[in-house]
């Protein structure tokens, strides 16, 4: 697996490299700035990019940018975006950016090794990773439907589906079996109107319903 | 003073001004015994009839005074749209233009009466034609210039207000600056730094167990790494409180868009700012609508909430409403309080309506001029 990094603190950036290279993610460019992040994002060989928000020059959104514009011209280009702070509105930027193949968290998720280089690898694969924090953030709004069909327990099944689980990890998380949780995603898939597919584009479509980027 | 404006139009205006000498002078003294009965209250009714009378006299007088002048002669009263009749009394009574309009009733209309008279006799007695023709305009110049005299303030008296409003809001800028580094000192102490002190206590622990017992070791780490993340919280918080990220990245409808994302209720927001503003300015309108929009959330029980985004004349207006329960009050609400401080650091100013029963409406307005 090959990704392109994007991170101008240059303590971070090896910091980074080290981490995914130890394992056995191969980081086949790393930049420090914007101009030459859209360079490396023209290498057709990067199976994916880790992008922080904030670089030169401007050090505003830049990497968000540069995540949204490489995925207009290469739909589906996976994307892990990483921020000193999250909003809600970019998250919907991302989402809306196309189907799955999709991260935001927050860089000090990175501290938490296993679960960081899990989502590097959900991404890679087409999976949605959404930072807890959002999640939250959303959880707390009053909605009206079809979010207000779900039940409690499933509202917390879809929320770790945001986060990019696994049914298995969802089971664990929440103490009951996967069979519980299999029957919790296809009653929150039939409730949210989802049509018949694979499990996986499911699971991205009943997120994306969630945060109603539509 | 000549006026440019040709002697038949200037010669209309003293005719108008004649007829109007004695209702003017009827009012007037009809409002200073009203004002003095007022105060055994049968003068009330009578002073809230009279005194618009004689307001909308000296209104006129003053349009025919910039007219002639050709420059405006601004009416400068203190504004009473939507007050109770005691309370609209009250800041007539406060009103320094009120006891101006007086004067200028008793005095300058009689004197400026003499003029105008003067002006249609030259015209009368046509043996004076010429006369007439060469010094209508310096005699009515004249009388617009007595009664700008009376109706509008002096330039020393505006500077007078204006250093004394500049003075207010300095006093009320270093207050509020200072109590925002008191708050972020003390934010500061009691999250990031208490949690680096407990950090480094927790690694100093691992330091010790590391060689004797790797389970204790392996948990100090974890439980260390879970400061730093509390840490990081706790830093965001603050630098959210000093410049929220979005706002410098997104300017202030982005970042006003964001916040209404991050409400628990739906909220609209509709722009038609064109250009980022400054960026003080951008700030302070940000923090003025989040703070209105967290007092939605904490008292106003609404199911849903506007913000609007317009500038007009460099002046920018921001109005955020909810359909909740109203009764909120600039008096009663420190934070919405607070918001009128931070605005009138830039010359702002905030209205609050909200009616029992709701909606509310908050209307602030701010000059700018986008960058």
């Amino acid at each position: 697996m090959r990704v392109v990094v994007a991170e101008d603190n240059a303590l971070l950036r090896d910091g980074m490299i080290r981490l995914l290279e130890a394992h056995d993610i191969t980081v086949s460019t790393a930049v420090d700035n914007a101009v030459d992040l859209d360079h490396a994002l023209r290498d057709t060989e990067a199976d994916g990019a880790v992008l922080d928000v904030r670089m030169p020059p401007t050090h505003t959104d830049e990497g968000l940018r540069a995540a949204l514009a490489v995925r207009s011209r290469r739909p589906g280009f996976p994307v892990l975006v990483l921020s000193q702070y999250v909003e809600q509105l970019y998250a919907r930027e991302l989402l809306a950016s196309g189907e799955g193949a999709v991260g935001y968290l927050l860089k000090d998720r990175v501290a938490n090794v296993g679960d960081f280089i899990d989502g590097v690898r959900r991404v890679v694969a087409g999976g949605t990773v959404i930072d807890p924090e959002v999640i939250a953030a959303i959880m707390s709004r009053r909605r009206q439907q079809p979010i207000d069909r779900l039940t409690p327990r499933e509202r917390d099944v879809l929320g770790l589906m945001a986060e990019g689980r696994s049914n298995a990890a969802i089971a664990a998380q929440l103490h009951v079996t996967e069979r519980a949780v299999t029957k919790h995603t296809n009653s929150i898939f039939t409730k949210l109107d989802l049509p018949v597919a694979a499990d996986d584009n499911r699971r991205v479509l009943a997120v994306l319903a969630w945060l109603q980027v539509e | 003073m000549r006026s440019q404006l040709s002697p038949w139009r200037l010669t209309g205006y003293a005719l108008l001004q004649i007829l109007l000498l004695p209702l003017t002078l009827v009012f007037v003294v009809l409002s200073i015994v009203a004002g003095a009965l007022a105060v055994i209250t049968v003068g009330i009714p009578l002073l809230l009839v009279t005194l618009p009378v004689l307001r909308w006299s000296a209104d006129l007088h003053r349009r025919m005074a910039a007219a002639t002048l050709g420059h405006p002669v601004p009416e400068d009263r203190l504004p009473t749209a939507g007050l109770g009749a005691m309370a609209r009394i009250r800041t007539w009574a406060m009103d320094p233009m009120t006891w101006r309009e007086v004067a200028w009733a008793l005095v300058g209309v009689p004197v400026g009466f003499v003029l105008s008279l003067l002006t249609l006799v030259l015209l009368v007695v046509v043996v004076t034609g010429a006369l007439w023709w060469y010094g209508a305009p310096q005699i009515m110049g004249a009388r617009a210039g007595l009664d700008r005299w009376f109706l509008c303030k002096g330039r020393t008296e505006r500077l007078e207000e204006r250093v004394e409003v500049l003075t207010e809001s300095r006093a009320a800028s270093v207050d509020h600056a200072a109590a925002e580094l008191r708050r972020i000192e003390r934010d500061l102490h009691d999250g990031a730094q208490a949690r680096l002190v407990a950090l480094g206590m927790t690694l100093g622990m691992a330091e010790q167990s590391a060689s004797t017992d790797p389970e204790a070791t392996t948990r100090l780490l974890a439980e260390a790494r879970e400061t730093t993340t509390a840490a990081l919280g706790d830093i965001r918080f603050v630098l959210r409180g000093i410049h929220p990220p979005v706002l410098a990245d997104r300017g202030l409808v982005g970042a006003v868009q964001a916040l209404a994302l991050d409400m628990a209720l739906p909220v609209t927001v509709t722009s038609e700012l064109r250009g980022r503003l400054t960026e003080p300015l951008e700030s302070a309108v940000y923090f003025a609508v989040a703070e209105c929009l967290a007092n939605v959330g904490k008292h106003a029980v609404a199911s849903e909430a506007w913000i609007g985004l317009d500038e007009t004349d460099d002046l920018l207006r921001v109005v955020v409403g909810d359909d909740g329960r109203g009764g909120a009050s600039a008096a009663a609400g420190s934070g919405l309080r607070g918001v009128a401080r931070r605005l009138s650091a830039f010359d702002g100013t905030m209205r609050v309506s909200s009616p029992t029963g709701g909606p509310t409406l908050i209307t602030m307005e701010v000059p700018c001029a986008s960058s």
